[in-house]
């Protein structure tokens, strides 16, 4: 199992071809409250990068973009239900979609943890 | 996902910056100065926890002045749609000052101290403020600018019990009603206490020296129940409770009656009072409270059917898709447990339980105008 991470503060933790998407700790932190989020369809095929949930804070309206191409094959409803669980728990239960990968290499590609809590230091 | 910008060195400070960091806020440019957003509760907790218990503000980035002598109530009253003259000693009062062409230049507080009038005006506005007023009747009264006091908001159904706890007197603080104030000690300093706030709750703003506001403030948070509230949650408070932040809600172009101030003046300002007009703006403003049907827009309160925020900037539609105004304020209102909405409109959408479309991200999202305040205001009247 291996995590990756975005600039934008998306991570993917990849378990086979599937990848769990969700931002970090750092990001629910720099955006506050999350009160509201919407998800994108399951089926739904994402290019890099492409706007894929779209989150809104007490503070402001943000989108989590697909860190690499797939489909999405799942999508978390605990936190359209319940928002809050994205900042108590952002790299667990917080995730918000999982995404069937087809290129390995585009996830190598990405920030391991060390460059990305390096990004934030 | 991007982060905020860092804070620029150039930034002013309230005399709680010291404070604010070591409670731990995460503090933002705002109106010149570095405020504090948020401390570690968070913007959904500290409001929530003003409506139940009690908050402390720092507001000390409000501008306050002092109007003296014995035509400075009539002074101001040429600046103002507002009865001035017949404030009551230890009296308060909302106002604007407005411009000629009717529209809204500041809003204000106004407090009698039977002295002399006690001003606080908006952070942002307060040097054009302190300017128009220098031009327009400096030469009728002494206007004194009190950059050496602070203020704080104390709101909350805890605020009562807080403030006369550390209240040498505390039937000082017992006595007094909605828009009323008086000098009190309180934690051994000489304060300006009223009755008032911006949170729809019932509390007291304090106005301080400020070389003695950090003593007041750690006299406040140490009484149980007292938290620290940042700028966050005090917007979405005075959201919640209808409360116009200018520069977004109410502006150089929108008149009182478009903004639904037509409270604040006062019959004796109004066409047939005693001392009608003589503010700036007057034949607009009177006009339009004469005669409704002049009023082309209104600022109205939409509550949204999902639960999506809507914010300041979306554009709102008809069935038809025509363009009828746009949205002031908009934000979760943490209280209400959904989204709460203010925005202009076209006269003839402004009915309350009118249907119309906000275009969320593009979308036409259906909101429905209705009646404000979004949580019921909760004075001491």
């Amino acid at each position: 199992m291996t995590t990756r991470y975005t600039e934008d503060h998306e991570y993917i933790r990849m378990e086979g071809d599937v990848g769990t998407v969700g931002i970090t700790h750092h990001a629910q932190d720099k955006l506050g409250d999350l009160v509201y989020v919407e998800q994108p369809k399951v089926g739904r095929r994402l290019a890099a990068g492409e706007e894929a949930s779209i989150i809104e804070s007490v503070k402001a309206a943000a989108e989590v973009k697909a860190p690499v191409a797939g489909e999405v094959i799942e999508v978390n409803e605990a936190v359209v239900a319940d928002p809050s669980l994205v900042n108590s728990d952002p790299e667990g239960a917080g995730w918000f979609f999982k995404l069937r990968v087809s290129d390995a290499a585009a996830v190598a590609a990405l920030h391991d943890e060390a460059a990305y809590k390096a990004l934030i230091a | 996902m991007s982060a905020p910008a860092p804070a620029s060195s150039t930034l002013l400070q309230t005399p709680l910056h010291a404070l604010h960091v070591e409670l731990g806020a995460r503090m933002v440019p705002f109106a010149g100065y570095d405020m504090p957003v948020q401390y570690p509760l968070g913007v959904l907790k500290e409001h929530l926890h003003t409506r139940s218990d009690a908050g402390l503000f720092d507001v000390s980035h409000m501008g306050q002045l002092e109007l003296r002598g014995p035509d400075a109530a009539a002074a101001l009253e040429t600046l103002v749609p507002v009865d001035v003259i017949g404030l009551g000693a230890k009296r308060q009062r909302y106002a604007l000052f407005t411009n000629d062409a009717g529209g809204i230049l500041d809003d204000l507080m106004i407090f009698n101290t039977g002295e002399y009038l006690h001003v606080v005006v908006n952070a942002a506005c307060k040097d054009a403020d302190i300017a128009h007023l220098r031009a327009k009747i400096g030469a009728r009264c002494d206007i004194r600018v009190r950059a050496d006091l602070a203020l704080l908001a104390l709101q909350g159904p805890r605020a009562e019990a807080a403030l006369s706890a550390i209240a040498r007197i505390p039937e000082r603080i017992f006595e007094l009603g909605f828009m009323q104030g008086d000098f009190i000690e309180l934690a051994e300093l000489d304060c300006l206490v009223t009755r008032s706030g911006y949170t729809g709750e019932d509390g007291f703003e304090i106005s301080v020296a400020a070389d003695d506001c950090e003593t007041l403030a750690r006299a406040l948070l140490a009484v149980p129940g007292v938290q620290p509230i940042g700028l966050g949650a005090r917007d979405s408070l005075r959201l919640e409770a209808g409360l116009c932040l200018y520069g977004h809600d109410i502006d150089t172009t929108t008149s009182p009656a478009e903004a639904n101030l037509n409270w604040a003046i006062q019959k004796v300002r109004r066409a047939g009072g005693e001392r009608a007009g003589g503010f700036p703006g007057a034949e607009r403003i009177l006009g339009e409270l004469a005669d409704p049907a002049r009023v082309t827009r209104k600022r109205v309160g939409l509550k949204p059917e999902g639960r999506a925020p809507i914010r300041e900037g979306v554009a709102l539609h008809d069935a038809s898709g025509r363009a009828v105004g746009v949205v002031t304020s908009g934000g979760f209102g943490p209280s209400v447990n959904g989204p709460v909405v203010m925005g202009y409109v076209e006269a003839a959408h402004a009915a309350v339980g009118t249907r119309i479309d906000a275009m969320l991200r593009g979308t036409p999202t259906p909101v429905t105008v209705v009646a404000m305040p979004f949580a019921p205001h909760r004075y001491k009247r």
